[in-house]
C-alpha cells in the first residue's frame, strides 16, 4: 500500500468507513442490489458514526475534514457497495452548492441537519434534453413578488424522492443565455414538488434515481443560492468540488475488484495449480493494481488541492474523475475475466462491480465532457502563458 | 446512574492460527481486540446511560497496551477509563482477577451497576463477573439477555437459561454478565474516536487500589494449571440407514448404551 501520509483524522475516517463497509455494507450489498431498495438502515449507521458530516465544517456540526475526508469516506464505503455509498456521496453533491454559495442563514439552516444525517440532499440539474448540454435546461423559475414559481421536470436525480433538500437549477431569464439560470434550495414537502417513478438501472441499484417534477412550485427568494443569474456558475463550481467524490467512488469499486480478483486467483486451481501462478493472470493483476493506485493518487492530489484553496481546480478535478472512472471500468472488467464463468454469475461479487463501475464514466459529466474541460483548460493556459 | 463496565483485551480469534507441530495458538503478531462479549457489556452500559443519565466508567486489568481497548471503549460511548496495571498482577487466575477488579470498584466508590461480558473468548471461564459480585458482596445475575427496567436502586432483568429465561428483580448495586442477545453493539463514531484519542486514561497500580499482596497475582491465585493439551478430535458420527422402525429401534438401543452404559 502506498503511504499517502494521511493525517490522524484522515486515518480515523478511513479505518471507520472501512469497518462499516466490511461489517455492515458488504454483507447486505447483493441483497440491496437485487431488491433495488434504498439503504436507510445503512444511512442510520453512517449518521450515528458522524460520517454524514465528514466534509461539513465543524461550526455546522461536521468534522471539517474537507474534500479529502469526503474522498476517503466515499472510497471506503464504495468498496463495500458503490450503490449504497451513493446515499452519502450524492448528498455531498446536493450539499456543495450550499457549502460553496449559501449565505450564513442558509448554511445554519441546512448544513447541521445534513451533517447529523437527519436529512439527505440531492442535486437537480439534468433534464431529458439537457445532459452534457446543461445550458439547454427548460425548467423555469418565474418571479412573482417575493417568490419564484418553478415549472419543469428534472431527470435521473440521484437520491430523488429520498432526500429532503434539493439544490435545483432553473432558468430565470431565457434571454440571458448562460447568465439566465439561478440555483435554488427546495425542500421536500414544498407544494408543487413531486417525484416521478423510480428508474430501473444497470448498476448502483441500491441508489434511488427519480424524476423531480415542479408544477407551479413556489419557492421564496431567500432560497436562492448566490444570486439570480448565477445558476450555471453554482453548478460548474459544484462539479469542480464534487468530482473527486465520484472519482473516489470509482477507486473504491476498482479496489474491491482488485481485492476479489487477487483472492480468487490465489484460490482457483486449474491445470493443477493456483491460477495466480500463471504469468498471464499475474500481469493482469499487476496492471490492475498499478492502475488503481495511479487513480487513487490523482484523486487524493485533486482533493488536497481543493482543500488547500487552489483556484485552478477544474482541470485536475476533471482529470481525476476521468482517470478513476475509466480505471474502474477496466479493472472491474478484468476482474470478471479473471473469475471466468464464475465472474459472469450473480452469485459472485464481481459482475456487480462491473455494472456499478459503468455509471462513474457517465454521471457528473460524461468522460467526454471531462476531456473537453481538460482540453479547454490546456488551451486557456497556453493563451495565458503566451 | 453510575455504570461500571469491566472489559478484557484478548487476541483476535478470527486471526489466530494454530501451530501444526505443537497444536498451540500462534499469538505472535496477532492483533488484540476487546473481548467480543464485552462489546455487548459496553453497548448496554452506554444504553443505560442514554436512558437514565449518569456516566459509564470502563475498567480493565491488564498490561499497558490494554489502554488501546479502553480508548476503543471511549470511542463507543464510555466516559471514563481506568487501567489497573502492575507487574504484581501477573499470573492472576479468575479469583485474583475478580479480587483486583473489586478493589478497583471499591476505589471508584459510587456505582449502581457493574456489567461484564458473560465470558472471555480466550479463557472461557465465565467466573470473573460472579467473582466481582462475591468480593463486593452484592447481588449478581449472569447471562442477562435483556434489562426490562432499571431505576434508582432497582433493576428487573431477563436471564437466559438452557430451558428458556428467568425474570429476576434485584436491588442495586448489582453485577450482571450479558449474552450477545442483549443488543447489537454500535459502530464507533468519528467524534467518539477523536474524544478517545484525547481522553485521559487513569492508571492505577496495586497500591493505589489497596490490594492485599497475598490476594493478587500468582500468589493470590488458588488455580494451578497442570497441563494444557488439545482435546482429541471428535470421532465422526454414525448414520443409521434402512427401514424406519429398525433405525429407530437401533437408535434407541444406542442411546440406552450412552445413558445407562
Amino acid at each position: 500500500m502506498v503511504d499517502y501520509l494521511l493525517t490522524e483524522e484522515q486515518k480515523m475516517i478511513k479505518e471507520l468507513c472501512h469497518k462499516i463497509a466490511l461489517e455492515k455494507i458488504k454483507p447486505v450489498a447483493a441483497e440491496y442490489d437485487e431488491k433495488e431498495e434504498f439503504p436507510w438502515p445503512i444511512v442510520k449507521i453512517l449518521a450515528d458514526s458522524d460520517v454524514c458530516g465528514v466534509y461539513i465544517p465543524e461550526q455546522y456540526g461536521g468534522m471539517g475534514a474537507g474534500i479529502m475526508g469526503m474522498a476517503i469516506a466515499t472510497e471506503e464505503l464504495s468498496w463495500g457497495c458503490g450503490g449504497i455509498a451513493l446515499a452519502f456521496a450524492a448528498t455531498g453533491l446536493g450539499t456543495f452548492p450550499i457549502l460553496l454559495f449559501g449565505n450564513d442563514e442558509q448554511k445554519k439552516k441546512y448544513l447541521p441537519v445534513i451533517a447529523s444525517g437527519k436529512k439527505l440532499a440531492a442535486f437537480a440539474l439534468t433534464e431529458a434534453e439537457a445532459g452534457s448540454d446543461a445550458g439547454s435546461i427548460k425548467t423555469t423559475a418565474k418571479k412573482d413578488g417575493d417568490y419564484y414559481i418553478l415549472n419543469g421536470t428534472k431527470q435521473w436525480i440521484t437520491n430523488g424522492g429520498e432526500a429532503d433538500i434539493y439544490s435545483v437549477v432553473a432558468i430565470t431569464d431565457k434571454t440571458k443565455g448562460a447568465r439566465g439560470a439561478t440555483a435554488f434550495i427546495v425542500e421536500k414537502g414544498t407544494k408543487g414538488l413531486e417525484f416521478g417513478k423510480k428508474e430501473k438501472k444497470l448498476g448502483i441499484r441500491a441508489s434511488a434515481t427519480r424524476e423531480v417534477i415542479f408544477t407551479d412550485c413556489r419557492v421564496h427568494k431567500d432560497n436562492i443560492l448566490s444570486r439570480e443569474g448565477m445558476g450555471f456558475i453554482v453548478a460548474m463550481k459544484t462539479f469542480d468540488s464534487s468530482r473527486p467524490g465520484v472519482a473516489a467512488q470509482a477507486v473504491g469499486i476498482a479496489q474491491r475488484a482488485l481485492d476479489e480478483a487477487t483472492a480468487y486467483a490465489h484460490q482457483r486451481k486449474q491445470f493443477g495449480q493456483a491460477i495466480s501462478s500463471f504469468q498471464g493472470i499475474q500481469f493482469m493483476l499487476a496492471d490492475m493494481a498499478t492502475q488503481v493506485e495511479s487513480a487513487r493518487a490523482l484523486v487524493y492530489s485533486a482533493a488536497r488541492m481543493i482543500d488547500a484553496g487552489s483556484k485552478d481546480i477544474a482541470k485536475v478535478s476533471a482529470m481525476c474523475k476521468l482517470l478513476a472512472s475509466d480505471t474502474a471500468m477496466k479493472v472491474t472488467t478484468d476482474a470478471v475475466q479473471i473469475f471466468g464463468g464464475y465472474g459472469y454469475m450473480r452469485e459472485y461479487p464481481v459482475e456487480k462491480l462491473m455494472r456499478d463501475a459503468k455509471i462513474t464514466q457517465i454521471y457528473e459529466g460524461t468522460n467526454q465532457i471531462q476531456r473537453s474541460v481538460i482540453a479547454m483548460n490546456l488551451i486557456k493556459e497556453l493563451a495565458k502563458n503566451k | 446512574m453510575n455504570i461500571i463496565v469491566c472489559i478484557k483485551q484478548v487476541p483476535n480469534t478470527t486471526q489466530v492460527r494454530i501451530n501444526p507441530e505443537t497444536n498451540t495458538l500462534i499469538r505472535e503478531g496477532v492483533e488484540s481486540v476487546i473481548n467480543p462479549f464485552d462489546t455487548y457489556a459496553i453497548e448496554e452500559g452506554v444504553r443505560i446511560k442514554d436512558k437514565t443519565g449518569g456516566k459509564v466508567t470502563v475498567v480493565t486489568m491488564g498490561p499497558p497496551q490494554a489502554e488501546d481497548a479502553l480508548r476503543e471503549a471511549i470511542s463507543l460511548g464510555c466516559d471514563e477509563a481506568i487501567l489497573v496495571s502492575d507487574r504484581k498482577f501477573a499470573g492472576s487466575d479468575t479469583w485474583a482477577t475478580s479480587y483486583t477488579l473489586s478493589q478497583t470498584i471499591r476505589k471508584i466508590k459510587d456505582y449502581d451497576i457493574i456489567i461484564c461480558g458473560k465470558q472471555a473468548s480466550d479463557g472461557d471461564t465465565a467466573q470473573v463477573g460472579p467473582g466481582i459480585s462475591a468480593h463486593l458482596d452484592i447481588p449478581q445475575v449472569t447471562y442477562v439477555r435483556k434489562i426490562e427496567e432499571i431505576s434508582a436502586g432497582h433493576a428487573k432483568v431477563e436471564r437466559l437459561t438452557e430451558e428458556g429465561y428467568e425474570i429476576i428483580e434485584s436491588k442495586l448495586p448489582l453485577v450482571i454478565t450479558v449474552v450477545k442477545e442483549i443488543n447489537e453493539p454500535r459502530m464507533p463514531s468519528l467524534k467518539g474516536k477523536m474524544r478517545a484519542k484525547n481522553a485521559q486514561v487513569l492508571k492505577w497500580n496495586a497500591d493505589d487500589i489497596e490490594c492485599n499482596v497475598n490476594d493478587i497475582g500468582l500468589n493470590g491465585s488458588p488455580t494451578r494449571v497442570i497441563k494444557i493439551f488439545t482435546p482429541p478430535p471428535r470421532k465422526g458420527g454414525e448414520i443409521l440407514k434402512g427401514d424406519t422402525h429398525e433405525v429407530v429401534a437401533k437408535a434407541a438401543d444406542l442411546l440406552k448404551n450412552v445413558i445407562i452404559g
